[in-house]
């Protein structure tokens, strides 16, 4: 437990009769947000939820060599409800945005992101597809990139640990999830004659109607 | 392997030049005859009308008279009247034994003002494919489908249904009879027919590339910057998205739920119970598997429900959505909804140039790149007229085999996973597979996407290093491997009480469905593209094509088990005789960038892991190709997955499906 500081009881208390022989030494002080980001950073679930060729390598990640439950993080959960990490494993269609906008909206706080290789961040091989969405950012929040095409599984331990230094960093005075009133909910996108996303419909419509009467639109 | 290209000799006429096209095309008497340009592709000068064609041909072309035509080189034979095509492909699988439709596929052949649909049937015995074609006038309209509908060959062959579906959705031709024409790969509403060659994707750049944007000198531009919605989106002009409903389902739960007593299907698609007397929802009649009503009692009524499994389910293997009707725990209906992962293959495709394609049909099965690429460049290959080196051919079969073995493993791992043995035996199937890998990665820089072929050639030799980790891993640990696999699981109990008899498609059901790879061979039917057509070198080693008869999933298991060993065959015979060949000669003739395929068309065909991989790719002579079409076997095969289920148990259904080894990438391309 090296990283929770003052690892010794302060003197006084050591001095303190009240405090039994056996448990001098034993106890240590430290901070709030340390002690709850340390053990929030080696527990966390990740979705089991692949999209691509990328979750190929997510699954070699938690196989026997690369072995995921060295950071506790093995334990995959099918439901949404049950997972604090969504790897977006592989590359995002318009057909499927919406699915993952809705997995996302379902995951409980505290929840991470970690787009997965080129298609997850940017669109990747694919960006040029009429079905690919440019990145899993252009709809919900992502925390952690990692290039490669696929990523090798050490990159994707490698996000791991970056997600955990982020987590680290977190402090429970303002983490999003102890705040007052509703959480933020992502509008799901709709699959019009291509994907419509809520938030934008009305510049959408604007620009449509620009377009009808013929002018380019800005 | 594949079947009449126009041949790249030069006594062929046939090449790039542009020709007297073809006789007007007489799809179904609404063919307007365009004022045809310069012809794409499939140029069809004058010649001796039946010299290109192969004896079953000129015997449909006897029986069928001028409903049949083939103007030479013209590849395979037209079906001039439309109304005859059903007769036709009947006397094609009945008398001429053309039991299988290989593929089938369009051609938008924009100048000329037809779409050409391709079939492929073949026979199960063996042989190379036939080609037969329809047209249709295209027609300018964005979003209606064509006028003239081509009759549904579903009656025929039942593979066809979802090829005809994926035709239908991505160059909008309608077909006449086909139980269930809705869009496959996009989603119902999506404006326009994404294949059509006038059809552009919202980042267009131009029809070729490399891209402007993209040459060293060019000025690299984000593809957002670009657009006008700065998003990789487009809308027809006046869409408003304030006001529109969307319900991209509504014909899917309509096709389910139609026939369903007390269930009322409003216009809009939504579902309306209709007041029952009792019970929660609708009460429908029990039904046994043959779909006989079991009692009209009231006390035995039921309520059959709907299940959305997927696209996010641990056990569809990837994203893909059943939606299963159900009796209790019997599946009585089960429709998929694919597209989850369509990346747009075949457009992106048809805009890379030929070289820019190897890597992406890596990422088609992503489980056995290598064997995806192996049928690719031998397609383009056999266009160009080149032959690898001998060595590369060994190279290209090593590489090959191992990926089966890989992919196997795989399969085998993850169909345990669905029984319920939960990830240990994958567990340790990864971790075989993870040193085949190792020397993927070694050879080629890559564990997966290993952009290893070349056409001509191979990208890298094997060192002796190399050759020595091959020769052990082929030799020693996997046959051990592949043992204590067999011992704990081949006659383990609980295997076999999950297994046996579970998913059965008998030998006939299968071929007609298009059934390809394991599966097939585990309903008894030694058909494998390596024996029955053989391509690259495979006539030179000793091995068997493993046939099962129980059509069952313990059956499709033990299939995978003996491929792998004779996989294993195959690598060590190609290993030994690998000496005999000169080292560092990978290449054919020089390493080039630009290649230029000669004008003409041609299937090739391989047998991967999943069954058989086609592409049916036409040049007119440029950079890229004109059209660059995947027959996939996973995309095919799951066309079954429905008579395989039907009557049995939910819980079988993610069984079944699991003995099926699909993989998305390769389902939606
Ligand atoms: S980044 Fe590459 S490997 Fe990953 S999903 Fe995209 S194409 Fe596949």
């Amino acid at each position: 437990m090296a990283e929770l500081t003052n690892a010794n009881m302060p003197e006084e208390l050591q001095n303190d009769p009240r405090v039994p022989d056996d448990l001098k030494n034993n106890v240590f002080i430290t901070s709030l947000d340390k002690i709850y980001n340390w053990g929030r950073k080696r527990s966390v679930w990740p979705m089991l939820f692949g999209l691509a060729c990328c979750a190929i390598e997510m699954i070699a990640t938690a196989a026997s060599r690369h072995d995921l439950s060295r950071f506790g993080w093995e334990l995959m959960r099918a439901s949404p409800r049950q997972a604090d990490l969504m790897i977006v494993s592989g590359t995002v269609t318009k057909k499927m945005i919406p699915q993952i906008v809705r997995l996302y909206n379902q995951m409980p706080e505290p929840r991470y992101v970690i787009a997965m290789g080129a298609c997850a961040t940017a669109g990747g091989p694919f960006k040029e597809g009429y079905n690919v969405v440019s990145g899993v950012d252009k709809f919900i929040p992502v925390d952690v990139y990692i290039t490669g095409c696929p990523p090798r599984p050490e990159a994707l331990l490698h996000s791991f640990i970056k997600l955990q230094e982020k987590i680290e960093k977190q402090s429970l005075r303002n983490v999003p999830w102890y705040r007052k009133g509703e959480e933020d909910v992502i509008p799901v996108p709709v699959l019009g004659p291509d994907l419509v996303d809520p938030r934008r419909a009305q510049e959408i419509k604007g620009k449509a109607e620009q377009i009808a009467e013929g002018q380019p639109a800005a | 392997m594949a079947e009449e290209t126009t041949p790249p000799t030069s006594a062929e006429p046939a090449a790039s030049k542009p020709a007297v096209p073809a006789r007007p095309a007489a799809a179904a008497g609404g063919a307007k005859p365009t004022a045809a340009a310069k012809p794409a592709g499939h140029a069809a000068p004058k010649g001796p009308p039946l010299a290109t064609l192969t004896p079953e041909l000129a015997q449909l072309q006897q029986q069928f008279g001028e409903s049949v035509i083939a103007p030479a080189p013209y590849v395979g034979v037209l079906v001039n009247d439309l109304g005859k095509l059903r007769e036709v492909m009947t006397y094609v699988r009945d008398q001429l034994g053309f039991d299988m439709l290989a593929n089938a596929t369009a051609v938008d052949y924009i100048k000329e003002g037809y779409i050409e649909v391709v079939y492929h049937p073949q026979r199960s015995k063996g042989g190379e494919p036939i080609t037969l074609k329809v047209r249709v006038p295209r027609g300018n309209d964005p979003v209606a489908p064509t006028e003239v509908a081509v009759p549904s060959l579903v009656p025929v062959y039942a593979g066809a249904e979802f090829q005809e579906r994926e035709i239908y959705d991505m160059f909008g031709v309608r077909f006449e009879g086909h139980p269930d024409l809705r869009r496959i790969l996009t989603w119902e509403g999506f404006y326009g027919w994404p294949l059509r060659k006038d059809w552009r994707e919202p980042y267009y750049e131009g029809d070729t590339k490399p891209f402007e944007s993209r040459w060293p000198g060019g000025h690299h531009q984000l593809a957002e910057e670009r657009v006008p919605w700065q998003d990789n989106v487009n809308y027809p002009p006046g869409f408003d998205p304030l006001n529109f409903q969307a319900n991209p389902d509504a014909g899917l739960y309509d096709s389910m739920l139609g026939g369903v007593p007390g269930v009322e299907v409003e216009p809009n698609g939504q579902a309306q119970r209709s007041p029952q007397p009792k019970g929660v929802g609708a009460s429908v009649p029990v039904l046994d598997r043959n779909y006989n009503n079991l009692a009209d009692d009231e006390e035995l009524q039921t309520d059959q429900i709907i299940v959305n499994m997927g696209p996010q389910h641990p056990s569809t293997h990837g994203v893909l959505r059943m939606v299963v009707k159900l009796d209790g725990e019997t599946v009585t209906d089960l429709k998929l909804v694919l597209g989850y992962l369509h990346r747009n293959h075949e457009k992106i495709g048809e805009r890379n140039t030929w070289l820019h394609n190897i890597p992406y049909t890596d990422r088609l099965d992503y489980i056995c790149g290598i064997a995806n690429e192996l049928g690719y460049v031998i397609t383009v290959e056999k266009m160009m007229g080149i032959k690898p080196t001998e060595r590369a051919e060994y190279l290209r079969v090593i590489m090959t085999e191992l990926t089966r073995i890989e992919s196997h493993f795989w399969a085998i791992g993850f169909l345990l996973n669905d029984l319920g043995a939960f990830y240990t035996p994958a567990l340790y199937f990864i971790t075989e597979r993870d040193l085949i890998l190792d020397l993927f990665e070694s050879v080629t820089g890559s564990r997966l996407m290993c952009n290893y072929m070349r056409f001509g050639g191979v990208s890298r030799d094997l060192t002796e290093d190399q050759i020595m980790r091959a020769r052990e891993l082929a030799f020693e640990r996997i046959p051990r491997k592949i043992d204590e696999l067999e011992q704990l699981l081949t006659d383990n109990e609980i295997i076999k009480a999950r297994t046996i008899g579970v998913g059965y498609l008998p030998a006939e059901r299968s071929i007609n469905y298009s059934l390809t790879g394991p599966c097939l061979r585990a309903a008894g039917v030694p058909y494998d593209i390596r024996r029955v057509d053989p391509y690259s070198i495979y006539d030179r080693f000793d091995f068997d094509i493993p046939v099962f008869y129980g059509a069952d999933v313990y059956d499709r298991y033990r299939v995978r088990v003996a491929e792998m060993r004779q996989s294993l065959r195959i690598v060590q015979q190609a290993l030994n005789q690998l000496d005999q060949t000169k080292p560092g000669d990978i290449q054919a003739g020089k390493k080039a960038y630009n290649h230029r395929v000669p004008a003409g068309q041609a299937y090739g065909r391989v047998e991967t892991p999943k069954g058989e991989l086609g592409f049916y790719l036409v040049s007119d002579g440029g950079q890229n190709a004109y059209r660059y079409h995947v027959r996939s076997s996973s995309f095919i095969n799951l066309n079954s997955l429905k008579e395989m289920t039907v009557g049995q148990k939910v819980a079988d259904a993610v069984v079944i499906l699991g003995s099926l080894d699909i993989v998305l990438g390769e389902v939606d391309r």
